[in-house]
């Protein structure tokens, strides 16, 4: 199995190939890219430099196109395509139907990897990218448990590739619009969720109060750490309970489900968080590089490595283990 | 501007289901009916059952019909309940998972609001493979509205207009959640909730409702003040998503609206009555947060 990696500037890139990633995605520092925060993300120069020492390392670079263009200003997503081929990518990766059929005709040599955001969660949606447009790889959403899995790597020839770590959406991805209902800004459209830009925390007497566009997202008592306020993993009130409705507040590691994802047929296993710091995606791709190694050779994953990393917050299997839903 | 009645969202009692639809047929003043389950295909078996006769009677009184597709598909049998479901050539099919579109390539099909339609490209391909119709998603900006009625004309579009906004689905059940079920053994809670459950801020602050895996507004989509404007972009018809209010007097009041028969704002005021304290949203219309409603300016 494959190891890919988030890379949100250029020295992470550099610092995932050296901690042993098989292949580094990012994207460029516009619209066209899911993670548009600021501070993040490459110009097409750094984009070619970052390939360039990437493949000197025998590692490959992915170009995540991952929103879904803007009507009447189609443009900007094919010119962010045009500069990963330009660039020597050794892949993108689209969601967008138009974007695809522009790709492949224009670009027919270049490998097309369906995103997460596309939601191709069973075989027939991942054969209509395969047929139409020629997908090599497909991300799946994080819908489908591991037996899932399983029966759509039998059923397809792409290759398919899932998440194991990081953060992680409640909703099928690309299939949300609660950022932009609050906010009016959306993953699917600006690039963003829950932006820091509409977020505010709101201190009396030592409780905090954090907000997304004017909605309480949750209440911390004093001392408590205050937590980032993404909608869905916020704590809400129903007639039934108080609580956090969606999920709570915890990222995926599906480190110990390495050995069943290989026998599923799993390609390659992501690693979220292309907004992380350059010591935390090294320290997490070098942990990762050792128990995948480990389980790609038959040896047990080595005691110790797969300690908690998530900085302090809770894990989950997601719905990689069925009673999740 | 031509009515759409969108498919019935929430777990109804399969009577309640058939008398609704059997009242669309006999009063409601729409051109087009949406039948078949969307969020959950763990219900359908409680009223597949009623759904030929639900159909003919929709088209004896003159309904074009088409049977919704379910919006996230998993599981074996939903894929094959999706590839049954595409053989249909009468009535047509509304895809709302990309999913069916293998299916049905080349054929006539309609694409519903779950499909994600974003842009003139994606528009001319999904054309191309055989969409006549395409209802937007809800989250699309008037600009973005208006670009893709220019760049394709041979594609009826269609916006949703009424009712609670559908904004996200998932592999979770939230219902089941709440009720400390799992999915699997959810003895169908959602049914207890027939307009969806409301969720609150810690505040109070009405937010959002949950239905089964389905997230939603608690607001209402409300775009009957905007009619001139959709209608002169040359969109062709707007989306009603069935509520427990009277639906028979929400798509009388389009119909006026449409018809110049009633101002907009007349429109707005006689939706209020029937939808009592429930908020309305046309935010995303204007490319801001989609809670939020901007009233007509006065001309």
């Amino acid at each position: 199995m494959e190891l890919i990696c988030p890379a949100g500037t250029p020295s992470s890139l550099r610092a995932a190939v050296d901690a042993g990633a098989d292949g580094v995605y990012c994207g460029f520092r516009n619209e066209t890219n899911a993670r548009n925060f600021p501070g993040l993300n490459f110009s097409p120069e750094e984009l070619a430099e970052g390939v360039a020492y990437a493949h000197r390392r025998g590692a490959k670079v992915l170009v995540a196109i991952n929103t879904f263009p803007r009507a009447g200003a189609l443009n900007l997503w094919f010119e962010a395509v045009d500069d990963a081929a330009r660039a020597k990518a050794d892949a993108i990766i689209l969601c967008d139907i138009g974007l695809m059929a522009y790709a492949a005709e224009t670009y027919p040599e270049m490998r097309l990897h369906v995103s997460v955001q596309a939601a191709a969660a069973n075989p027939d949606a991942i054969r209509l990218y395969v047929d139409e447009f020629n997908a090599k790889r497909v991300v799946l959403p994080r819908v489908l448990s591991v037996p899932e899995i399983a029966r759509i790597t039998r059923a397809t020839t792409c290759e398919v590739e899932v998440f194991v770590f990081g953060g992680l959406c409640v909703m099928a991805e690309g299939r949300c619009s609660l950022s932009s209902f609050a906010t009016g800004l959306s993953p699917n459209m600006n690039g963003v969720c829950s932006p820091a830009s509409h977020v505010t925390y709101e201190e009396t007497g030592g409780s905090v109060v954090s907000r997304l566009g004017g909605f309480t997202i949750n209440k911390f008592a004093p001392g408590e750490p205050a937590a980032y306020p993404t909608l869905c993993k916020g704590c809400f009130k129903t007639g039934l309970a108080t609580g956090y409705i969606f999920e709570d507040p915890v990222s995926l590691d599906a480190a110990t489900l390495l050995p069943g994802l290989k026998e599923a047929g799993v390609t390659a296993l992501k690693i979220e968080g292309r907004q992380r710091s350059r010591a935390y995606i090294e320290n997490v791709v070098r942990t990762f590089r050792e128990a995948i190694s480990a389980v790609n050779e038959g040896r047990a994953i080595p005691a110790g490595a797969l300690q908690p990393m998530s900085e302090g917050q809770s894990n989950t299997l997601g719905a990689y283990r069925k009673t999740w839903r | 501007m031509k009515l759409t009645l969108g498919p019935v969202l929430y777990n109804w009692e399969p009577s309640i289901w058939r008398d609704f639809y059997y009242r669309v047929a006999d009063e409601m003043p729409v051109d087009t009916v949406c039948v078949g389950e969307v969020v959950c295909s763990k219900r359908l078996p409680f009223f597949q059952d009623v759904v030929p006769e639900v159909v003919e009677r929709l088209m004896r009184a003159g309904k074009e019909v088409l049977l919704s597709s379910l919006a996230l598909v998993t599981l074996e049998r939903e894929r094959k309940q999706i590839a049954s479901l595409a053989k249909e050539a009468d009535p047509l099919v509304e895809v709302n998972d990309v999913t069916a579109l293998v299916y049905l390539a080349g054929r006539p099909h309609a694409i519903g609001p779950y499909v994600n339609v974003y842009n003139e490209g994606t528009l001319a391909w999904l054309g191309r493979n055989g969409a006549r119709q395409v209802c937007l998603p809800p989250e699309l900006p008037v600009s973005s509205i208006s670009a893709l009625a220019t760049a394709c004309p041979d594609v009826a579009l269609e916006v949703w207009a009424f009712g609670r906004l559908p904004l996200a689905i998932s592999a979770r059940c939230y219902h089941a959640r709440l009720h400390k079920l799992t999915k699997d053994n959810c003895q169908f809670v959602c049914g207890k909730d027939p307009d969806g459950l409301p969720v609150d801020t810690l505040d109070g602050q009405r937010f959002l409702a949950v239905n089964g895996v389905q997230t939603l507004s608690t607001t209402y989509a409300n775009l009957i003040e905007n009619i001139p404007d959709l209608a002169a972009l040359g969109i062709a018809s707007c989306r009603l998503s069935p509520q427990t209010c009277d639906m028979v007097a929400v798509a009388a009041a389009f119909r006026d609206v449409a018809d110049g028969r009633l101002s907009p704002e007349e429109g707005r005021r006689a939706l209020s009555e029937i939808c009592g304290e429930i908020p309305f949203s046309n935010g995303f219309l204007f490319g801001k947060a989609g809670v939020d409603y901007r009233a007509r300016s006065p001309e």
